[in-house]
Formats: C-alpha cells, sequence, structure tokens
C-alpha cells in the first residue's frame, strides 16, 4: 500500500527496459511506482528481480518499467507487458490494484501478481503483501527501553492503512515495555522528498526526541539522526552506511524469496491465484543487525522476533483499546485480517489526531 | 521557546530555503534577459549529481560543487543553443529539460546509490561566529550559505545599478531596440542562460552535500518547480527572491513544529500552507498593475531572431 504521489512528469519519464535473451522458457515482467534507484520500496522489489535472474539465469527473461504512475497509465503499461510475451506481471504498488485486475481479464493466459492489493477477480490474479507491522512492534520495544524521555518522534508518509498498523503496533510494542510510552507523529505527505523528510526529522529533534523511525523511502531522517546524535530505524532497507553510530536496527523488505519461488511456479507449471502476507517468519521481513544499543536490550529485540517468528506472539493481541477509550479486542482475542488492512483508528496511548 | 531551539530552526529554515533561493536567483536573470528556462528541475538534479559523484571521487566536497557548478552551465548550453540559435519553442525545450535531467542523472548516478556523501562542513568566520545569537545564525554556516546572500546582493547591484544590468534588462524588454542599437542579444541571452545554469547547478549540489548528503533519483523533488514559482513571486526583484525563499522555507518547517507540537489541524491542511502562501502573494502582486507591468520583462518567452 505504498506511493500515492507521483511527479507529473512520472508518466513521460517512465522508461522500458528490456534484456534480449532470446531462448528463454518464461518471461518476468515488472512494474515500480518509483525510481529503482530510490533506495527504498522500488530498490528493494528490482532486488528481488536481480534474485530471479541470478536463480534461473537464461532460463528467465527480465524486463521491467520504473516510475510508472497509478491510474491509466499503470493498465497501459500492464497491457503492453502482457503483449509482449511476458509469462508473468509483477506490479508492485497499491494503486496498480484496478489496472492489473482489468487487463488481467483480458489476458487468461498471463499470470498476474498484485502487491499489497484484495482483489483477485480472476484466477490468473494473486495477490501478496508483507507484515511489515512485525518489525515495528520490535522497534517499539526497543525505543521504550533506550529512550530517555520516553517518547519518540514518528514522520509517516500518508494516513493510509498500512502506515497508521504501523504506528499503532510500534505504539503496543513500547507499551509492553514502558505503559507510559508517548509518540510524536508528523505527516509528510510525500512517500519520498529527502530535502521534506530531513526537514521532519530536524523539527522532531528540536521538539526534543531523542529517538525518531520513519515510515518515508529516503536515507534522510537517518543521516539527520546521525549528525545530531540522537538514535533512530532505518527503513525499507538497511540504512546503516547512513547512521554507523545510529541505526538500532531496519525493516528491510526482501521480496526475493517470493518471486523466486513465484516464477519458478510458473516454469513448473504449478502456479495458483493465492493471497499471502508473509512476514519475519517466511524471511518477507528482515531485522537489520541490532546495533548501537546495549546487550540486554538486542537480546530482548532478538528474543521478541524469535516469538513472532514461531507465532507465540502476535502483536495485535487483546486487551487492545482504541484511541477514543472503546474497547477493540478483548483478552486474548486476535485483529481480523479485514480489520487490519483497513486499519483507520489509532489505540490509546498515541498522541495525534488521525488526519481523516 | 528558548534561544537554542530558535536558533536551530532558523538554522533548519536557512537550510531549506538555500537552494531554492539561488536556482530562484539564478532563474531571474534568464527572465530578464527575456527567455524562459522551465528546465531548473532538470538542471538542478544535474548537478546534485555531479556535485556528489565529484566529491565521491575526489574526496573534496569543494570539488564537488564546482563540479556542480561547471555541469549546469554546460547543461544549460544545450537548452540556450537550441532556443537561442535555433529559436526553438522555449517552453517545450525547457521542459525536455527537465525530463532529460531527471533521466541522464539517474544514469550517472546509478553507482552512487546507497553510499553516503561528503557533507560541505560549516565555516565559522572568527571574531563574527562568536557574536551572541547572531554570530551563530549567520556566521557559522556552510559555503553556499554565504554564496547565496552575496550573490543576492551582487544580482541586485549588478541588475539595478551597473550599464551591464541595463544591458541585461533592455534585451529582455525589447530585443528589437536592443538589437538596432548595437546590442549583441544572443551573446547576452547566452550568457546569462548559463549563469542560470550554473546557479541551478550550485542549487542541486547544495542538496546532494549539505541538505542531505546522498544520491538518490529525484532527490529535487519538485524544488526546480518552486524556484520558477519563487521568480514571478517576487516580480523578477532578487531582494523579494530572498523574501520569498524564506517564507517558504519558514511555513515548510512551522507546519512540522505545529504538527509535532499537537496542533489540531489536519496535516494535509499545514503541508499545503507554503503553497498557498504563495499562491495568495502571487494574487496580490498580479492585481497591482502598475507593478507587474513595470516588472515583467516584456520579450519574455520570445524567441529573437536577428535579420541579417
Amino acid at each position: 500500500m505504498k506511493k500515492i504521489t507521483k511527479t507529473i512528469l512520472g508518466a513521460a519519464a517512465a522508461t522500458l527496459f528490456a534484456s534480449s535473451a532470446m531462448a528463454a522458457d518464461a518471461k518476468a515482467c515488472f512494474i515500480y511506482v518509483g525510481p529503482i534507484g530510490d533506495f527504498g520500496w522500488s530498490y528493494q522489489h528490482h532486488q528481488g528481480l536481480l534474485a530471479v535472474e541470478e536463480a534461473y539465469g537464461d532460463k528467465v527473461e527480465t524486463a521491467y518499467l520504473e516510475s510508472v504512475p497509478e491510474g491509466a497509465d499503470a493498465e497501459r503499461a500492464i497491457e503492453r507487458f502482457a503483449r509482449s510475451g511476458c509469462n508473468i506481471i509483477f506490479t508492485t504498488s497499491f494503486g496498480y490494484m484496478d489496472p492489473t485486475n482489468k487487463v488481467a481479464a483480458k489476458f487468461p493466459d498471463v499470470k498476474f501478481e498484485h502487491a499489497t492489493g484484495y482483489k483477485r477477480d480472476t484466477e490468473n490474479v494473486a495477490t501478496y503483501s508483507s507484515k511489515f507491522y512485525q518489525g515495528r512492534y520490535i522497534q517499539g520495544q526497543i525505543a521504550a527501553k533506550l529512550s530517555e524521555k520516553g517518547e519518540a518522534g514518528y514522520i509517516g508518509s500518508f494516513p493510509i492503512p498500512e502506515v497508521v498498523r504501523g504506528i499503532n503496533s510500534f505504539m503496543l510494542g513500547a507499551q509492553s515495555v514502558n505503559p507510559d510510552f508517548k509518540v510524536k507523529v508528523v505527516w509528510a505527505n510525500t512517500w519520498f522528498d529527502p530535502g521534506k523528510e530531513a526537514d521532519a526529522a530536524k523539527s522532531l529533534i528540536d521538539q526534543g526526541v531523542d529517538i525518531i523511525t520513519q515510515h518515508t523511502d529516503s536515507t534522510a531522517p537517518m543521516q539527520v539522526a546521525e549528525e545530531r546524535g540522537i538514535k533512530a530505524f532505518g527503513q525499507a532497507s538497511d540504512m546503516i552506511e547512513f547512521g554507523k553510530k545510529t541505526q538500532l536496527t531496519a525493516i528491510i523488505d526482501d521480496w526475493a524469496p517470493y518471486y523466486v519461488e513465484r516464477v519458478g511456479a510458473v516454469l513448473d507449471g504449478t502456479w495458483k491465484s493465492q493471497d499471502v502476507w508473509h512476514g519475519l517468519a517466511e524471511g518477507n521481513v528482515v531485522m537489520a543487525e541490532y546495533a548501537n544499543m546495549p546487550d540486554d536490550v538486542a537480546a530482548m529485540a532478538k528474543e521478541t522476533e524469535e516469538k513472532i517468528k514461531s507465532g507465540e506472539l502476535e502483536p495485535f493481541t487483546g486487551p487492545i483499546t482504541k484511541q477514543d477509550g472503546s474497547e477493540w479486542l478483548a483478552e486474548g482475542d486476535k485483529a481480523d485480517i479485514g480489520t487490519m488492512l483497513g486499519m483507520n483508528f489509532y489505540i490509546k496511548g498515541v498522541d495525534d489526531k488521525l488526519p481523516q | 521557546m528558548t534561544p537554542e531551539i530558535a536558533i536551530a530552526i532558523f538554522l533548519t529554515i536557512a537550510t531549506a530555503a538555500t537552494p531554492l533561493l539561488i536556482a530562484a536567483l539564478g532563474e531571474l536573470v534568464v527572465e530578464r534577459s527575456g527567455v524562459l528556462n522551465l528546465g531548473v528541475e532538470g538542471m538542478m538534479v544535474m548537478g546534485a549529481v555531479t556535485g556528489f559523484g565529484a566529491a565521491q571521487i575526489t574526496g573534496s566536497a569543494y570539488l564537488g560543487l564546482l563540479a556542480a557548478i561547471i555541469c549546469g552551465a554546460l547543461f544549460s548550453l544545450l537548452f540556450g543553443v537550441l532556443t537561442l540559435s535555433l529559436a526553438t519553442n522555449q517552453v517545450a525545450t525547457g521542459l525536455s529539460l527537465t525530463l532529460l535531467g531527471l533521466g541522464a542523472s539517474g544514469m550517472i548516478g546509478e553507482n552512487f546509490i546507497g553510499l553516503p556523501g561528503i557533507k560541505l562542513k560549516a565555516i565559522e568566520i572568527p571574531l563574527l561566529s562568536d557574536i551572541p545569537v547572531i554570530g551563530r545564525l549567520l556566521f557559522a554556516q556552510d559555503l553556499i550559505f554565504y554564496i547565496s546572500i552575496l550573490l543576492t546582493i551582487a544580482i541586485w547591484y549588478f541588475v539595478f545599478k551597473t550599464r551591464a544590468g541595463l544591458t541585461l534588462r533592455s534585451v529582455g524588454d525589447n530585443h528589437t531596440s536592443a538589437h538596432a542599437l548595437g546590442i549583441n542579444v544572443l551573446k547576452v541571452r547566452y550568457l546569462a542562460v548559463m549563469f542560470g545554469g550554473a546557479c541551478a547547478g550550485l542549487a542541486g549540489a547544495h542538496l546532494s552535500l549539505v541538505y542531505t548528503p546522498q544520491w538518490t533519483e529525484n532527490m529535487t523533488a519538485g524544488r526546480g518547480w518552486i524556484a520558477l514559482a519563487l521568480v514571478v513571486f517576487a516580480s523578477w526583484r532578487p531582494l523579494r527572491i530572498v523574501a520569498g525563499a524564506y517564507l517558504f522555507g519558514a511555513v515548510t518547517i512551522a507546519q512540522f513544529h505545529a504538527q509535532a507540537q499537537g496542533v489540531a489541524i489536519p496535516s494535509q491542511l499545514l503541508s499545503s500552507l507554503p503553497y498557498i502562501a504563495t499562491i495568495i502573494v502571487l494574487v496580490l502582486i498580479s492585481t497591482n498593475k502598475r507593478m507587474t507591468m513595470k516588472n515583467t520583462p516584456a520579450s519574455l518567452g520570445k524567441p529573437f531572431v536577428p535579420d541579417r
């Protein structure tokens, strides 16, 4: 559920690259919403493409389109791929949901995989996503242990369910350590603008927070934190190079295992429509090394990670109260997937008014 | 609010405003010569990638700056040849320059992704930087900040107080008359365009060497367009560009502080404040006919083909 904004020039800037392997058994195609050089969301999807090339060599031909705006342009791009002989097409942003299903209905022999969506209108569409919120729970615990002020700064992109879920999960983790923990949320209203993200980080630090976490894509907040000597969490990629003394850990999106598996399924003819929501256990979400923290905190983080992997711990387990004081989940209850995917409310303790 | 926080906030604003200021100043000179170059965004992003790359390769942020300035000027020369010598449409050529810059910088910068950059060090001016508050604000900044201030004064002086500035303005106001007076219109415009390119390159280098020392594709994120708007906002007067750039920076930073303080205004509205403020000022300016007429270069955007 990513990437709502596009530059007005995105459509024209979209460029086609295709490798020209001749005798491949299958062709796997990818559509990205941002440039592959964003070192964030699209960059990580592209790493998945490279893993597919690595795994199958000449057997699979690949192609990708970057900076494809969501909406009508996306439909054209997907259809172009479908006509050009792609056997499987990965559309890697939430806003590609309707175009993907529309094109899929026209090309029953082509397989479509849509990231972070929920519509599978025809049998040749599958959906997949990752439980990034699991990592945010661990980050919340670490923040609550380390923050001297008992408060973290949170740079949000857009108030969509994925980001809100992340904030809630972060708070649940923090509250499990310190029930009075606070979080200051600022919305950058962009996925990617290094300058603006840096400004948001500076403003939060000037307000006195000593740990920041981000749900925007650039490495700028990490650099600001390093410069100001506070701690921070990385996003989408391992950002340790930008904050050697700063990064506590990072949530890394690793799409490679899934892409390799699904392209493999096309090769051996076993591909079926499905809906998967993988997380830490499946290796889709990976935590970067726990660094810049005392050993006992790192040990706690690792233990929590193991518990989430084994299924012993699920962040969204009752009792959980909503921000307005009404009960959401009773003791021991687990959140249903519909509420999780459409989350539009804060839990108790988040000191911010959710923009509607 | 303690003085420390106030200083910190001002420094953040200055960092946000400096690239806008420099790029807009360059474009002001270009437009004063009667040329509309919409390629600021593309020249900035080329400056950003060149500055970052040159700093990585040489290990010196200052050489990075120099490379970015040269790159910006050369890149704008492409625009100059097309629009001045070949008299192509300035709007279309400027837009393609932006597209080309965004694409080419992405290609050039492929190997720079994920590398931490070299940050331009702040230079503390002896004695002056020891003055309480003001010293920290004005005399302990990076080189580009000082350049931006000096550039503002220099351009104001050049445009309004020198003979060369008068020549520049006359070319922008009526290229036919200027030509009849024996002024080499194309030469003046070439120089103006290249100066604008150099400024945009420097502004780009500020992004990749000071603001956020890193390279990521499309890292200018629309700042070139804001610089273009600032030139109109300032009705082609250099000192008003400073006001505009700092106002824009201040509103951007203020809205983050308001959010962090939990001010109950929707964040989408707060985020759009800088743009709303710009539009309001633009409307106010354009309603004042005399002002607009006096300052708008009359030949803006019109190609000049000298008859033999």
